[in-house]
């Protein structure tokens, strides 16, 4: 088995979104960057099903900043046997994210790439079906479910309450739900192995699209909060509330 | 003189084929930018599905294009998106709009690619301005919001309840598409439904969801009878997907589901960053936790300080009656 996974560089989670001068991006002053933890699932099931195979080999692609070698070595850690790092200024979004990484796989031979459902920045859970189109392969994207049966992915999908179940043709381009893998933490040992596995940087060649991010705002402030006692008559206040003054009811 | 195409996505119940709910919802985005374009708001509807011309025709729709070919239902990916690229081809639209489900974000990616389109994806607002199409799009699950001015002829997906439908009625022509599905490369096994009818997440205009502070799994009951009382979708914080209590796909907030209902209940939630990334663009937020300072109280509409085990099943009464 020979997958390529795809990971990016995000802000964590927790970061408390300021905007930047520019009024366009995030202030990122003192903002912490993780790999996107879709990411994270869909690289540790690579890890597993490469075992799983016995044999094979996960290759980590990111395109991003020079410090998105920091990513790439945790998924190195982790287990993954090689990283490649196209290099970038600035944002792509995701067509131009999409064409560079398809350029870059260039010559490359696989039997599967997996990816994040979402990239928990811009969220557009694009990336994956667009490079699939692109390869000209087959896709399922949302997979909570993957296990390899006779040269052919059998996937998982949740779809609005129904559990679906798809036989895919390899090779294909599967993105990552939760429930797929349960991602582990790099060991020690993993940490310095990963030192020395190979990472290979180049510089990305992104195509253009003319889309551009015009303004970046945050969401409108709330209204203070009304507090209901916990009392039966609270209770009809608050329903009353909701459908005279609120209208959803 | 652009046309906007629609993709409308078609459901299958026990009563058959249906065009699914967020059809209306694009159906009267597209309508605005093609009164501004000057064009038809055209649809492709990839099933035979009973008078889809006039329910598409209520919402602004001036021509439906049908495929009844076989290979097409169930769902696939790679024939659907050789009918709308073949139909692209032959309008070439302004704008190709998907409402942003797992099908659509999936079908509307990779139509993207194959058209080599640019792509903004589960965008809440979008209109046609000085040539082009703009969309506000949430980024970090909602944190933030950005305005994108696209590039020619994109391919965008809209989130469900984002827009309210508006009718414009009109006589939309039905048209078959002659469309031959390439050889599937991704079939269908079977599909589960799940044991009990539930209401999609991210559809729902209505969610009540609960967190740590039930206590246990066995206490579950009461954030169900709650939903129940309000027919409404059930969500869960992480903390109790992570512990076991509820299933991955109930999960609300960042790394889960990105909701915005009508009212959103949240029940012994604490109200961190990530679980409010997914829910604070609700329109009415109740949180009910017995900690005053607990963080969701900062987004809430209206807040209960009590003890869930009494308020829930307080609420859930007061609601049956309310709504009897
Ligand atoms: C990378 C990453 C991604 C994450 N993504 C998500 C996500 O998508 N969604 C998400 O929800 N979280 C997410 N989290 C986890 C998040 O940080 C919180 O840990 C989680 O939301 C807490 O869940 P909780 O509010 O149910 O539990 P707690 O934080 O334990 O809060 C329980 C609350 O219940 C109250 N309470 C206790 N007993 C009662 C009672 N009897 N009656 C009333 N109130 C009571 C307490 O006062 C407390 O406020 C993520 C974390 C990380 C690191
Ligand atoms: N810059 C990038 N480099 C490598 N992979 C990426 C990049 N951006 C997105 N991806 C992959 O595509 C998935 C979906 O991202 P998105 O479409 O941006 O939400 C992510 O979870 C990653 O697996």
């Amino acid at each position: 088995m020979e997958i390529i996974v795809l990971i990016k560089r995000v802000v964590a989670t927790d970061t408390r979104v300021k905007i930047g001068a520019d009024g366009t991006s995030i202030d990122t002053a003192g903002v912490q960057y993780i790999m996107a933890p879709y990411d994270e699932i869909a690289v540790e099931k690579a890890i597993q099903l490469k075992t799983e195979a016995g044999e094979g080999k996960v290759t980590v692609l990111t395109v991003g900043p020079n410090e998105a070698t920091k990513e790439l070595r945790t998924a190195l850690a982790m287990g993954a046997d090689e990283a490649v790092h196209l290099t970038v200024d600035g944002t792509l979004d995701a067509a131009a994210t999409a064409g560079a990484i398809h350029a870059g796989l260039e010559g490359r031979s696989f039997d599967l790439i997996l990816c994040g459902k979402q990239a928990t920045d811009v969220d557009d859970a694009a990336v994956g079906p667009r490079l699939a189109a692109l390869l000209d392969l087959p896709s399922v994207a949302f997979a909570s479910a993957l296990t390899i049966e006779d040269g052919k992915a059998v996937v998982s999908r949740e779809n609005e309450g129904v559990t679906e179940v798809y036989e895919v043709d390899l090779p294909a381009v599967l993105t990552a739900q939760k429930g797929l893998a349960e991602p582990r933490y790099p060991s020690l040992k993993g940490i310095m192995k990963a030192k020395k596995k190979p990472l290979a940087t180049d510089a990305a060649t992104a195509p253009e699209n003319g889309s551009t991010v015009e303004a970046l705002n945050l969401p409108p402030a709330r209204a203070d909060v009304v507090t209901i006692e916990p009392t039966p008559e609270g209770m009809q206040q608050l329903l009353a509330a909701l459908r005279n003054d609120k209208k959803v009811l | 003189m652009s046309d906007v195409l629609i993709y409308a996505e078609v459901g299958r119940d026990d009563g058959g084929l249906f065009l699914k709910k967020a059809t209306a919802e694009i159906a009267t985005a597209a309508r605005t930018v093609a009164d501004a374009t000057g064009g038809r708001v055209v649809a492709l509807v990839p099933a035979d599905v009973e008078q889809a011309a006039e329910k598409l025709g209520r919402y602004g729709v001036d021509a439906v294009h049908a495929v009844s070919a076989d290979g097409f239902m169930p769902y696939q990916l790679e024939a659907h998106a050789l009918a709308v690229t073949q139909l692209a081809g032959e309008i070439s639209p302004a704008l190709v709009l998907f409402a942003a489900t797992v099908v659509g974000k999936e079908l509307g990616a990779y139509v993207s690619g194959r058209l080599g389109a640019p792509i903004a994806a589960d965008v809440v607002s979008l209109e046609w301005a000085d040539g082009a199409v703009r969309v506000s799009k949430p980024m970090y699950a909602g944190k933030a919001f950005a305005t994108v001015r696209l590039g020619e002829r994109p391919v965008v997906s809209l989130r469900p309840n984002a827009l309210a439908p508006v009718e414009s009625p009109r006589d939309a022509v039905l048209e078959p598409l002659a469309v031959t599905a390439p050889a599937a490369r991704v079939r269908l096994r079977e599909r589960q439904a799940a044991a009990e009818k539930t209401i999609e997440l991210t559809e729902a205009d209505t969610i009540v969801s609960g967190g740590r502070g039930l206590g246990d799994p066995e206490k579950w009951d009461i954030v169900l009878d709650l939903a129940h009382a309000l027919g409404a979708a059930h969500g869960a914080s992480r903390a109790v997907v992570d512990a076991g209590w509820r299933p991955h796909s109930e999960q609300v907030g960042q790394t889960g589901k990105t909701v915005s209902p009508k009212l959103y209940v949240a029940c012994g939630i604490s109200g961190a960053i990530q679980h409010l990334a997914g829910m604070s663009s609700s329109k009415v937020i109740v949180a009910i936790n017995k900690d005053p300072e607990a963080p969701i109280f900062k987004v809430a509409d209206y807040g209960i300080v009590g003890d869930v085990h009494e308020v829930l099943p307080m609420l859930t009464e007061a609601t049956k009656a309310f709504l009897a």
